[in-house]
């Protein structure tokens, strides 16, 4: 880690997007993870992503629980405000939050100990209730803070950097993502930005529960030989399924495609969408298939990337609840107190 | 059964203690619910207590209702009419009868004179030879025995018939078929009691003693409290005795926060466990939602991690704690207030929490509502402590009272406006001196107000700090703030003795009508003692005052451990040879009779000649 402050000036041209704001209008304090840490990469994307997507900065709130991946929150989009939590106890506080205001974009940062361990229960059941978020999971395989503790999602056979072999079953959280009705899934790795900052961007502007589980190597305690989580290991079992391009608004495809190859999905927010195919046979939009392609890939020792699910249908927790477009937290005492003559009436209903 | 003396038969107007026994899951419910009823509209105050099992059908179960014009409306100890249906628990509901009370069965199946008593008056009526001629089905003869009993009872207590009638008739006002069946039933029971027995010698007479109270279970109160107090997130987890808060509050919402399109004022959850529950009213409480959950000792357990955060972070969050009997999963359907100390230090660390201490399901819906403001304004847990007893039983309050000019107090949240115009903003600032910093929302300003939230060390500006002298500040800051709720939670409430004495008792909750009807009694056999009801932690001023202006202080409660006379030694610095324990905890409320007895028996030998001279 550096302990320099950052410096608050920059470059007068730097450009602006749509908002105006600069892209170091997205980033956050200098990182505390150690140098070359994947989740820096990652925190890289997410600022990347939300310049691109013109985001104001002060419409998103980020949430972490607890753990190396749970403190990048505060490494970027400093000018948004953040929660880290409890450990493994983000999605259920992210889901309040939501609940108060439906109008700001989540972004959950998570790790494969705080979603996969601690936190499988609330990774799960803030799935299948449908909260609009972007859950994302910086997955290492690996506690770094306590020192190379295996985690939840250590494949079976891997070794930690003792030596010591992983005795149990790897948890894959894209799986039971699927399994669970996330209704966007993807996976990439922090090494490949061009992959990940449109599945961020994708995700980000999903209007349901939309998953990443990214992997993101331990430069520190699980990148070595025999960890299924190293740069190497990644880079040389990467199975790409498609190539997405996010686009705002709707504009025309212009590059050229061989026909069939690309496939359009236009979300509730206006943007679109486009996937383009490197794997055939792989349909984005196909809940079930998506399931048996992970399957047998892995059971191949491959780690499939990509968008590998997306319903543009989806729909959020606050469509099921049936609750009011306006946010909650902005009712007052007219909206919330029924009054004295209400309440005349349900005193004579109790005697 | 050993030999017991004859007694004469009790004689007594408007001033009895009825039990059923029944087997759960029979139907009595309903039946017994309309006895209390007929009573309530004769003008006859009646406090009705369901004593039941964790249980869905078989077990015995047991309603205890107490008949009082004058008003006493806690647990009065000791039956004088047993109406005995539960052949498990016969033995023990005889023997719980009082010298000289009366015993009501069903006399179809003949009993050996050793299962009777002969100090008491037995009554014996064959229900299910009535019912058995008059039904063919075998679901209408067991649930119009029900009836058929409460028909027999009015004959020989007085129960008006015409008021029964009435209520039955409100009771199945949208199924008319079932008010001629009922009335019916009822008349079978009555016709066949008249002609066979004379009337007893406990009584009931028309009186005008109800006024315009109203009859209410303290959940259904707490959850319309949090209805007025503006609650807009509610996430909860089942849990015995608790449950109904959620439900009544899903219920009031849909009636009171319904848009005419259809769309709701209210988001409720039911979450996976508690620690999700109290986790999405956190997350709902740190983006200006009011959200609160509801749950028992076992969830408040699951939740200290989060009520630590709240606690740390300053996060508003309402818990209401429908208290039963622990530890572990203890009684699950009986009552106690022993979470106090649970809830009171909840979490890790050095941790304080507000708790309020409702005695009836009045102030659970004054309280409800106030719980709300008070984490606003002190951006932190609220604890709403009821107990099985005030939640799930229903009570004869006033009835419930808001003041239309009253609005919801947000507490310090900076706005749009404030922060546009220059105001410093620093999360964790004591700007006012009084503890209390200022927050702001997310989403308010594109460039200023925005912090980071973490339950680890920060500074005033809300920086990550691990400097012992950051952390201290914010440690002692949090103390003040403590000391600000002092002075804002509800006051004790104080009832003087008739006489000066330098003798006192404190109590608190559901303990309230029992403690009253015992100082009456004490004060009529010349035990003086000012009494005092707490109604929050932490204490206010006043609670101290009350024990330094005092040589000897009972502390009355419903736990084994003498919890809230720790939290008295501990907050107050109060010597504990002051404070007197008297402790009920066997998951049943706590009687006038056990008080009256365990204050006057030490009064009596602590002061027996000044007594005599006085």
């Amino acid at each position: 880690m550096t302990y320099i402050l950052k410096p608050k000036m920059h470059h007068p041209e730097l450009p602006a997007n749509a908002r105006g704001f600069t892209r170091r209008d997205y980033e956050g304090r200098v990182s505390t993870l150690c140098a070359g840490c994947g989740h820096d990469s990652i925190s890289a994307a997410i600022v990347q992503a939300a310049f691109e997507l013109d985001i104001e900065p002060h419409r998103l709130a980020k949430m972490s629980g607890i753990g190396c991946s749970s403190k990048t929150p505060d490494y970027f989009l400093g000018q948004s405000h953040g929660f880290n939590s409890v450990h493994g106890r983000m999605p259920s506080v992210l889901t309040g939050a939501n609940l108060a205001n439906r109008d700001l974009i989540y972004l959950g940062v998570s790790g494969d100990g705080d979603s996969a361990s601690i936190g499988l229960g609330q990774f799960a059941h803030s799935i299948r209730r449908g909260v609009n978020m972007c859950y994302i999971v910086e997955n290492n395989g690996v506690y770094g803070l306590t020192k190379g503790q295996f985690s939840a999602t250590s494949d079976k056979g891997s070794k930690s950097k003792k030596g010591v072999e992983n005795t149990e079953s790897g948890i894959d959280l894209v799986a039971l993502a699927l399994q669970l009705g996330a209704t966007y899934v993807g996976r990439s790795f922090s090494g490949d930005k061009a992959q990940l900052v449109p599945l961020i961007k994708g995700a980000l502007s999903h209007h349901g529960p939309a998953v990443l589980d990214v992997v993101s190597p331990c430069v520190a305690f699980n990148n070595h030989a025999g960890s299924t989580k190293s740069f190497d290991y990644v880079r040389e079992h990467n199975d790409a399924v498609n190539r997405l391009d996010v686009i705002l608004g709707r504009a025309p495809i212009t590059a050229d495609y061989a026909p069939g190859t690309v496939t359009e999905v236009i979300q509730h927010d206006g943007s679109t969408l486009r996937l383009r195919k490197l794997e055939e046979s792989y349909d984005a939009t196909n809940r079930i298939g998506a399931m048996n392609y992970l399957q047998e890939r892995h059971a191949a020792g491959e780690i499939v990337t990509g968008l590998l699910f997306v319903d543009p249908d989806a729909t959020d927790l606050h469509d099921r609840l049936g609750t009011m477009e306006r946010p909650l937290n902005t009712l007052g005492t007219k909206d919330l107190t029924p009054g004295a003559a209400a309440l005349a009436k349900i005193n004579e209903g109790l005697r | 059964m050993p030999e017991q003396v004859k007694a004469a038969p009790l004689s007594a107007t408007n001033d009895f203690v009825v039990k059923f026994a029944n087997v759960n899951g029979s139907g009595s419910a309903s039946a017994n619910g309309l006895f209390a009823k007929a009573i309530i509209r004769m003008g006859v105050p009646v406090a009705a207590r369901n004593i039941f099992p964790s249980n869905i059908q078989g077990l015995p179960t047991w309603y205890e209702v107490r008949v009082s014009e004058a008003g006493h409306l806690g647990r009065r100890g000791g039956v004088d009419i047993a109406v005995a249906l539960n052949p498990q628990t016969w033995d023990d509901d005889v023997a719980e009868i009082v010298p000289g009370g009366y015993l009501f069965y069903d006399s179809t199946r003949p009993m050996p004179a050793s299962k009777f008593r002969t100090d008491i008056t037995v009554i014996g009526v064959p229900l299910t030879t009535i019912c058995n001629v008059a039904y063919k089905l075998p679901r209408e003869r067991q649930l119009f025995k029900n009836i058929a009993y409460v028909g027999a009872l009015s004959w020989l207590i007085g129960i008006d018939t015409e008021v029964v009638e009435k209520v039955l008739a409100e009771e199945f006002a949208s199924k008319a078929k079932l008010i001629g069946a009922n009335v019916q039933a009822f008349n079978l029971g009555r016709n066949w009691a008249k002609e066979n027995l004379k009337p007893i010698g406990l009584q009931l007479r028309h009186a005008d003693a109800v006024g315009n109270r109203i009859f209410v279970e303290g959940n259904n109160a707490a959850a319309l409290g949090a209805v007025y107090g503006g609650a807009t997130v509610c996430a909860w987890y089942p849990i015995t005795p608790s449950t109904s808060v959620a439900e009544a509050f899903m219920s009031y919402c849909e009636d009171l926060r319904t848009n005419e399109d259809g769309s709701k004022r209210y988001a409720i959850v039911q979450a996976e466990d508690e620690i999700a529950s109290i986790g999405i009213v956190v997350g709902a409480g740190w983006n200006g939602a009011r959200s609160f959950t509801c749950t028992s000792g076992p969830g408040i357990s699951l939740m200290n991690e989060f009520i630590g955060l709240s606690y740390f972070a300053e996060i508003p969050a309402v818990i209401f704690d429908v208290q039963r009997g622990g530890p572990s999963t203890g009684m699950p359907t009986r009552t106690q207030q022993s979470d106090l100390l649970l809830a009171a230090y909840a979490s890790h660390g050095d941790t304080k929490h507000i708790m309020l201490l409702p005695a009836d399901p009045g102030e659970c819906f004054e309280m409800g509502a106030t719980a709300f403001d008070l984490a606003d304004r002190f951006q932190t847990t609220v604890f709403v402590m009821l107990d099985l007893d005030i939640g799930m039983q229903e009570w004869l309050v006033e009835p419930f009272k808001w003041d239309d000019k009253r609005q919801i107090d947000r507490g310090k949240v900076m706005t749009y406006e404030e922060l546009e115009a220059g105001k410093e903003f620093g999360r964790y600032m004591d700007v006012d001196h009084d503890g209390i910093p200022y927050r702001t929302y997310p989403g308010t300003h594109p460039t200023r107000g925005a912090f980071f939230t973490r339950g680890t060390s920060r500074n005033r500006a809300a920086g990550y700090s691990e400097k012992g002298v950051d952390y201290q500040y914010n440690m002692e800051r949090l103390l003040a703030k403590f000391a600000t709720a002092a002075r804002a939670v509800p006051a004790p409430v104080m009832r003087p003795a008739k006489k000066k004495t330098k003798k006192g008792v404190i109590y608190f909750g559901s303990t309230t009508p029992a403690m009253h009807e015992a100082l009456e009694a004490l004060e009529a056999n010349g035990h003086h003692l000012d009494a005092m009801r707490v109604r929050a932690f932490p204490f206010p001023q006043e609670v101290f005052d009350f024990i330094h202006a005092h040589d000897e202080v009972f502390l009355v409660e419903q736990n084994r451990d003498a919890q809230l006379r720790t939290l008295v030694v501990t907050e107050g610095g109060i010597d504990p040879a002051k404070l007197v324990p008297v402790l009920h905890y066997d998951g049943a409320p706590i009687t006038a009779r056990f008080l009256i007895d365990a204050i006057g028996k030490r009064m009596s030998a602590a002061n027996p000649i000044r007594e005599m001279a006085e």
